[in-house]
């Protein structure tokens, strides 16, 4: 038991796991996900998830671009090295946009994608699911959902019933 | 599916019982009812199967053709840029052309993964992968250019704001160094764009792997994706948030990329229709050469069920917009400089039609404006053959747009005096030339190692992926 990582339940179509989804959350477990190919539309509200934190990042990570661009810019041709053009303002908003512009977005995208591997602490390349070897098919057309030992609902038996009787097609002990 | 007729229940305008609104027919974007494991064993068999003989022919003549880049770039540096046909007055020859035009065909790209996902165009899913692919290499082919043309190529990294041994900085004020950070940002964004779609493929093909090898090397760069629904609703926001940054990325792009002209003082260059008329240009010859590439893969990998007719059609139809959108700035920039009243402006324009270089123009105008205007017509648009064939019109006519741009009006600026004539040497020619090749070794490679589709998008648009499909 001490080896025991949860149980998993395997279901044929997206509106049956989305349906056990729904139980599952209203059941009150917290330590438990679901696998599945692709992502399946209104699955979130099902799992009872909050919206992303990623746009967090985003936000972080375009102004951190934009203002780092303007200062860049200010720095490099208005204070450190004056570079005088046609009698031209050694700075102006207007000639230091389209860099700063490129640079928020640039700055941007890192953080999106950095927030995104971090909220879902990837890469991690090992996982007890990664290890069960049926785990082919919830890349390819199969739907799975598992529940943790860890859940402090969790109990072997009466779990296993309750999975039982969301009516998936088979379900399994996942090792740790 | 249930129709609209079915739903009685619901409350409705008290006008429908009188009139019978038409259902109006909705393409499937997978024919033939095909199944989510039918999408997995159809893709990644086009990986896991033996690399088929037309591949290695094909891989073979692209590196041979590569070559030439890579001999006519040597020669360049060994020789100096005086190798090219560069020349007063023409110092703007045939590498700004190369540049902008493979610039341009990495637009359509970006334009599929992140304009149409905004716009919730579910066709988009068959094409973004390999049109993604599409951008990152004809980014690379891009680069080469301006890098080589900067003379002493060693000393390229001067135009990033690197400490340099002069301590001077880049002039933040010259349009070249925006397009150096726009570029440099667009081949950034794009390939991490396609990382991140690419992570549940990847994932896909290692769990999939027969041999250890596999495994490991597709393991490592899924970074242990397993379908967690916590982690897809994570993905899906990042993915959203990339294509909203993407948008107006792949917009300013070639807005800046245009501004290397438009902000010049040069007659036919300094004009404001510039960027709206270069991204339209751009986002054109992009989906020539989407359809381009993806027309042979449809036919050698038997893939009609994923790229339907719906598919071609969206995609022809873009080309029409876009090509006459193209149509409608040259009549534009004509109108201006009549209106203008500018004699140096309308001696350009009629220079452009009818002067030195008209040739170059008319075969802009030919293949760029006319030649999609057969899109109209559905029986062509459904000829796979025919639509190839004007795609090829397409690529050759962005190229002159190009060539005519830069060239007519350095050509014939204001000084009769220092008036001249450009062509091309040999090795101008074979180092575009074998850019070609290059794209193709990229292309081919990726085919060979990569999900040539979306898969996991795929699933999602098709309609038993809808929870209340039944």
């Amino acid at each position: 038991m001490a080896n025991q990582f949860g149980l998993l339940a395997k279901f044929d179509t997206p509106a049956d796991i989305m349906h056990a989804a729904e139980k599952v959350r209203d059941a009150g477990y917290k330590q438990w996900d679901v696998i599945t190919p692709f992502p399946i539309h209104g699955m979130d509200p099902s799992m009872g998830l909050k919206r992303s934190l990623v746009p967090r990042f985003t936000i972080c990570g375009g102004t951190t671009g934009f203002v780092f661009g303007m200062a860049m810019i200010w720095y490099m041709n208005a204070f450190d090295y004056k570079i005088l053009i046609g009698g031209k303002p050694l700075f102006s908003p207007i000639y230091a946009f389209p860099v700063s512009y490129e640079l928020t977005i640039l700055f941007s995208a890192f953080a999106s994608i950095g927030g995104m591997f971090l909220l879902n602490k990837l890469p991690m390349h090992y996982h007890p699911v990664l290890k069960y070897e049926k785990m082919n098919e919830g890349t390819d057309d199969k739907f799975f959902l598992y529940i943790e030992n860890d859940d402090p609902q969790f109990n072997e038996e009466k779990t296993r019933a309750f999975l039982d009787d969301l009516g998936p097609t088979e379900i399994e002990e996942l090792e740790r | 599916m249930a129709s609209a007729h079915s739903s009685v229940s619901e409350p409705k305008p008290a006008i429908l019982d009188e009139v019978d609104p038409a259902v109006l027919p909705r393409a499937d974007l997978i024919e033939n009812n095909r199944d989510f494991n039918w999408i997995t064993e159809k893709i990644c068999g086009i990986i896991e199967e033996k690399t088929p003989t037309w591949w290695w022919v094909c891989f073979v003549l692209a590196c041979g053709v590569a070559t030439s880049t890579v001999v006519g770039i040597s020669y360049l540096v060994i020789g100096g840029v005086g190798v090219w046909g560069l020349a007063n007055p023409v110092n703007w020859g045939w590498a700004i052309v190369n540049f902008v035009f493979w610039i341009g065909i990495g637009h359509a790209g970006t334009l599929i993964s992140a304009i149409l996902c905004l716009l919730r165009q579910k066709w988009r899913t068959s094409i973004n992968r390999a049109a993604e692919a599409m951008t990152i290499f004809a980014v690379v082919c891009a680069a080469i250019f301006p890098v080589f043309h900067v003379g002493r190529v060693w000393f390229a990294w001067f135009l990033f704001p690197l400490p340099n041994a002069n301590a001077i900085w880049p002039n933040f004020r010259s349009a070249l160094l925006w397009d150096v950070f726009a570029v440099s940002t667009y081949a950034t964004v794009s390939v991490l764009f396609w990382y991140i779609g690419l992570l549940p493929d990847l994932a896909t093909v290692r769990d999939r792997a027969k041999t250890k090898i596999r495994q490991v090397l597709y393991g490592f760069f899924a970074m242990g994706w397993r379908g967690s629904n916590r982690h897809w609703s994570n993905y899906e926001m990042c993915y959203l948030l990339l294509a909203g940054l993407s948008t107006p990325l792949v917009l300013s792009v070639h807005t800046i990329v245009s501004f290397d002209f438009a902000i010049s003082l040069v007659p036919g260059w300094h004009t404001t229709i510039f960027p709206p008329y270069f991204v339209a240009g751009a986002i054109f010859s992009g989906f020539g050469m989407v359809l381009t590439l993806m027309l042979p893969l449809r036919a050698i990998y038997r893939l009609e069920d994923l790229i339907t007719q719906y598919h071609i059609d969206c995609m022809t139809k873009i080309v029409l917009a876009t090509g006459s959108m193209v149509g409608y700035a040259y009549g534009m920039e004509f109108f201006i400089a009549a209106y203008g009243a500018n004699d140096f402006e309308i001696f350009a324009f009629v220079n452009r039609g009818f002067g030195n270089y008209a040739w170059a123009y008319w075969i802009m105008i030919g293949c760029n404006v006319i030649s999609p205007q057969f899109f109209w017509f559905k029986a062509l648009r459904e000829n796979t053959t025919f639509v190839w064939v004007v795609s090829i019109f397409v690529n050759v006519g962005m190229w002159f747009e190009r060539f005519v741009i830069t060239v007519t009006s350095l050509s014939r600026d204001f000084v009769p005096s220092s008036w001249g004539y450009y062509s091309p040497t040999v090795v101008d020619i074979f180092t575009y030339l074998g850019t070609f090749g290059l794209f193709s070794v990229l292309f081919l490679l990726f085919l060979r190692f990569l999900p040539l589709m979306a898969m996991a998008e795929i699933k999602m648009v098709s309609p038993q992926a809808d929870p209340h499909h039944h």
